[in-house]
């Protein structure tokens, strides 16, 4: 017993080592101008998705629930972060301050609205988890089409009617302005508060999935009724599991907004859910260092493939294909596992086993 | 096992290929009008597509040829928009390259998907390539993101297309080619109540997409000044846009005589279906993005008759530049060129113009260039005739001013009003 659980917890110092390792080559590379400014851009973008990753991994890997609108949590973080920055401008002249502080505002917010959608829904059995996430990551959308919030001295004013409903004072700034989404965001973003998010996100997820709460959320995954009997409280498990989850997505939203000067809801639909849940699959479901590097590769590949111009997408599809088919080839695995002897031991072994079976 | 496995591969390589081959035979799709560019273009297109992978380009290649990087939506929703401005820069870039005037064009177009994330990214791979001035984006919340960047970086940015008056705020560097959103209500509303083109109006528009939502906003507070009678509002958003019935009887009902439809043409070619189904039969005035609705598959064109819109580009006008624009483009794509097209051709000659009157060189570093030509564009004497209008200039605040024409649709061609 003993020895697996430190086999676990090395397991989760490597992941840690495998990001600083990763952000210190970055660094290097930027302070001696060695990289492209293609992947300069990228770099915030990549610790988003990988918070991303991480955080669904949570809800569908550890939890075995499939979440469809994980994409929404990330709009109501990257939104409410926006406003928090743009409204807290004067209050505090820190930059550093005030993104820490709408990052944490973007993931209360998101983890509020994750409480809301998993307090009715996650007490039934079956896949309406799934459904109302679905639903909720359209719902965000259009709330966030027809809200109006703007800022000026007297404090914040919303509507639900236009710009002009506002009523701002002179020196007055909208926010977020209906369709148009939220311009003149600031940029207050960098490759370090990104790396510092996925350290967090990390330390989060792989230490509730090590505590005593994690055992019994995998309990409730591999069999509910088992887990029922010796006492776990499921819905309060599942409601854990799954307001974290939602949590960390606002806190990488919110970092993954305050990198761009505008930010549309568009971005948050279903589209975006289902790449982050394609990060999630092809990493290994549970699998918290694959989904760490199927969300980086991923997020470069569209943008190396650029070279095959109209058929980058279809090029990308075959990637996709070709990485499940050889994932999944017992001969690709065996030869993986002798070329890395310590895969073996470091893949989890449940993750290869509940990867088909999350749901019944 | 392992035959299957081959076997799957194989079957889904080979049903790629015959994708690939779909696109590339259907006239109007993005594949096959880049094919043809790249092959019309030889050395300069294929030189882009060589450097698109990522790595910094050789500057050796760039000692002759201004570097003039383009981002638009060419797969994606918003292709159309796109393709036609590229396939119009090209052209542009082809002419200026042919003529003999010591001042050549390196031209390398990158896809956004109408994405802000997306055209960062582009944005990011043509400032590895070495671009020296940007025209793009074409679509408005890409243009705001990367507007941003090219603002922080000092690259002088002219959108053919990109409407919002948010592209252009507080960035010295951007410019537009086209009118603002907030500018096209306005003289709508204007040209609606001088022409007396109908007392009752209904507006269905999109909500859900700041490019109508922006028009509608001015269009309703300047017809109040205006004196006209709005009588039905109604709205719809992209997941919408397939049934028109609610807000047509709205309209109806309300006894409207004339439709204001500030939208694209993809929904407005629904209404004017549904609106004939029903026997309803109003005076339909569009703006710009109704320009394409005559080249749309599967449309009837002839319900599209009578419509009024205002736009500054007409494809069959019969002046010497247009003329000779349309036929190349006719000949190079296979399509009318829209208004899209028109305003990146007319961005690659005003960049032109205002290169030779700056005396921009290949050699000089991007943010040289760009504050030679932010000066150039805002000067008192710099007018540009284009395709899209005649005596243009430009404020300091990047906004073009050119006026609007009245168009009317009349046995399947635009004809002025």
């Amino acid at each position: 017993m003993a020895k697996r659980l430190s086999k676990a917890s090395l397991n989760g110092f490597l992941n840690y080592g495998l990001v600083i390792l990763a952000f210190l080559v970055v660094e290097m590379m930027r302070s001696s101008g060695q990289i492209s400014n293609s992947l300069n851009g990228q770099l915030v973008p990549i610790c988003a998705y990988v918070c991303m990753a991480v955080s669904l991994n949570l809800t569908v890997g550890v939890l075995g629930e499939l979440s469809l609108g994980h994409a929404g949590f990330m709009g109501v973080g990257a939104f409410s972060g926006v406003v928090a920055a743009v409204s807290l401008t004067n209050i505090i002249p820190s930059n550093g301050l005030r993104l820490l502080l709408s990052i944490l505002i973007g993931g209360l917010l998101a983890g509020a609205a994750g409480f809301l959608v998993g307090v009715p829904v996650l007490r039934l059995r079956g896949d309406y988890l799934a459904i109302v996430t679905l639903a909720f990551g359209e719902i965000i959308k259009n709330i966030v089409n027809c809200l109006y919030i703007g800022v000026d001295s007297a404090g914040l004013h919303v509507s639900m009617t236009n710009s002009t409903a506002l009523g701002l004072a002179e020196g007055g700034k909208v926010i977020m302005n209906g369709p148009m989404g939220a311009t003149g965001v600031p940029k207050l973003s960098s490759f370090t508060a990104g790396f510092l998010l996925v350290l967090f996100t990390l330390f989060i997820v792989q230490n509730l999935v090590q505590s005593r709460a994690g055992r019994a959320i995998m309990a409730i995954r591999d069999n509910r009724i088992a887990a029922e009997s010796v006492g776990i409280g499921i819905t309060r498990y599942k409601l854990t599991a799954f307001i974290t989850s939602a949590m960390l997505a606002g806190m990488s939203g919110a970092l993954f907004a305050m990198n761009y000067s505008t930010i549309v809801a568009k971005k948050f639909d279903f589209n975006t859910s289902i790449l982050v849940l394609v990060f999630v699959v092809l990493g290994g479901m549970g699998n918290i260092r694959g989904s760490i590097i199927a969300a980086t590769v991923l997020t470069i590949l569209p943008e190396m493939l650029r070279a095959f111009s109209d058929y980058r997408m279809l090029v990308y599809a075959i990637v996709l294909i070709v990485i499940m088919l050889a994932t999944n080839n017992q001969k690709f695995r065996s030869l993986l596992s002798r070329a890395l002897p310590h895969l073996r031991e470091g893949l989890p072994a449940h993750a290869a086993g509940k990867g088909g079976s999350t749901h019944e | 096992m392992m035959k299957t496995k081959l076997l799957s591969i194989l079957l889904a390589l080979s049903m790629v290929a015959a994708l690939a081959g779909c696109g590339g035979a259907s006239s109007s799709a993005p594949a096959s009008s880049s094919a043809s560019a790249s092959s019309s273009t030889s050395a300069s297109s294929q030189e882009a597509a060589s450097s698109e992978s990522g790595d910094a380009a050789p500057e050796s290649s760039s000692a002759t040829a201004i570097k003039i990087g383009f981002i638009g939506p060419l797969t994606g929703g918003a292709a159309i928009y796109g393709n036609a401005a590229k396939n119009g820069a090209q052209i542009a870039i082809d002419e200026i390259n042919a003529l003999d005037s010591g001042i050549q064009f390196e031209f390398n177009p990158q896809d956004d998907e109408h994405d802000a994330e997306k055209s960062v990214n582009a944005y990011n791979i043509l400032k590895d390539w070495g671009m020296q001035i940007l025209c793009g984006t074409v679509t408005t919340n890409p243009c705001i993101a990367v507007g941003a960047e090219s603002y922080a970086d000092r690259i002088f940015t002219l959108t053919p297309s990109a409407s919002s008056t948010a592209v252009i705020e507080g960035k010295d560097n951007v410019f537009q080619m086209c009118f603002t959103d907030p500018n096209q209500g306005v003289a709508s509303a204007q040209y609606i109540a001088e022409q007396q083109l109908g007392s009752k109006i209904a507006v269905i528009y999109n909500n859900a997409d700041a490019y109508s939502t922006g028009i509608y906003e001015k269009f309703a507070s300047e017809a109040a000044n205006q004196g006209l009678e709005i009588v039905s509002t109604t709205t719809f958003t992209d997941d919408t846009a397939t049934d028109f019935s609610v807000q047509l009887t709205d309209a109806k009902n309300a006894g409207a005589d004339l439709l204001f439809l500030p939208i694209y043409y993809t929904p407005a070619s629904l209404i004017l279906t549904q609106a004939q189904s029903m026997g309803y039969s109003p005076k339909v005035f569009g703006v710009d993005g109704m320009d394409g609705i005559l080249t749309l598959e599967n449309f009837d064109t002839t319900l599209a008759e009578g419509v009024m819109l205002l736009t500054p580009f007409a494809a069959d006008a019969t002046d010497e530049r247009t003329v000779s624009f349309v036929q190349k483009y006719t000949e190079q794509f296979n399509e009318t060129p829209n208004q899209f097209a028109a305003d990146a051709y007319d961005c690659i000659y005003a960049i032109y113009e205002a290169c030779q009157k700056a005396g921009i060189t290949p050699d000089q570093s991007a943010a040289d260039i760009c504050e030679k030509m932010i000066a150039a564009f805002t000067a008192e004497d710099f007018t540009f005739n284009g395709l899209t209008g005649e005596g243009m200039t430009w404020s300091t605040t990047g906004e073009v001013s050119k006026a609007p024409k009245g168009m009317v649709i009349q046995n399947g061609a635009y004809t002025g009003m």
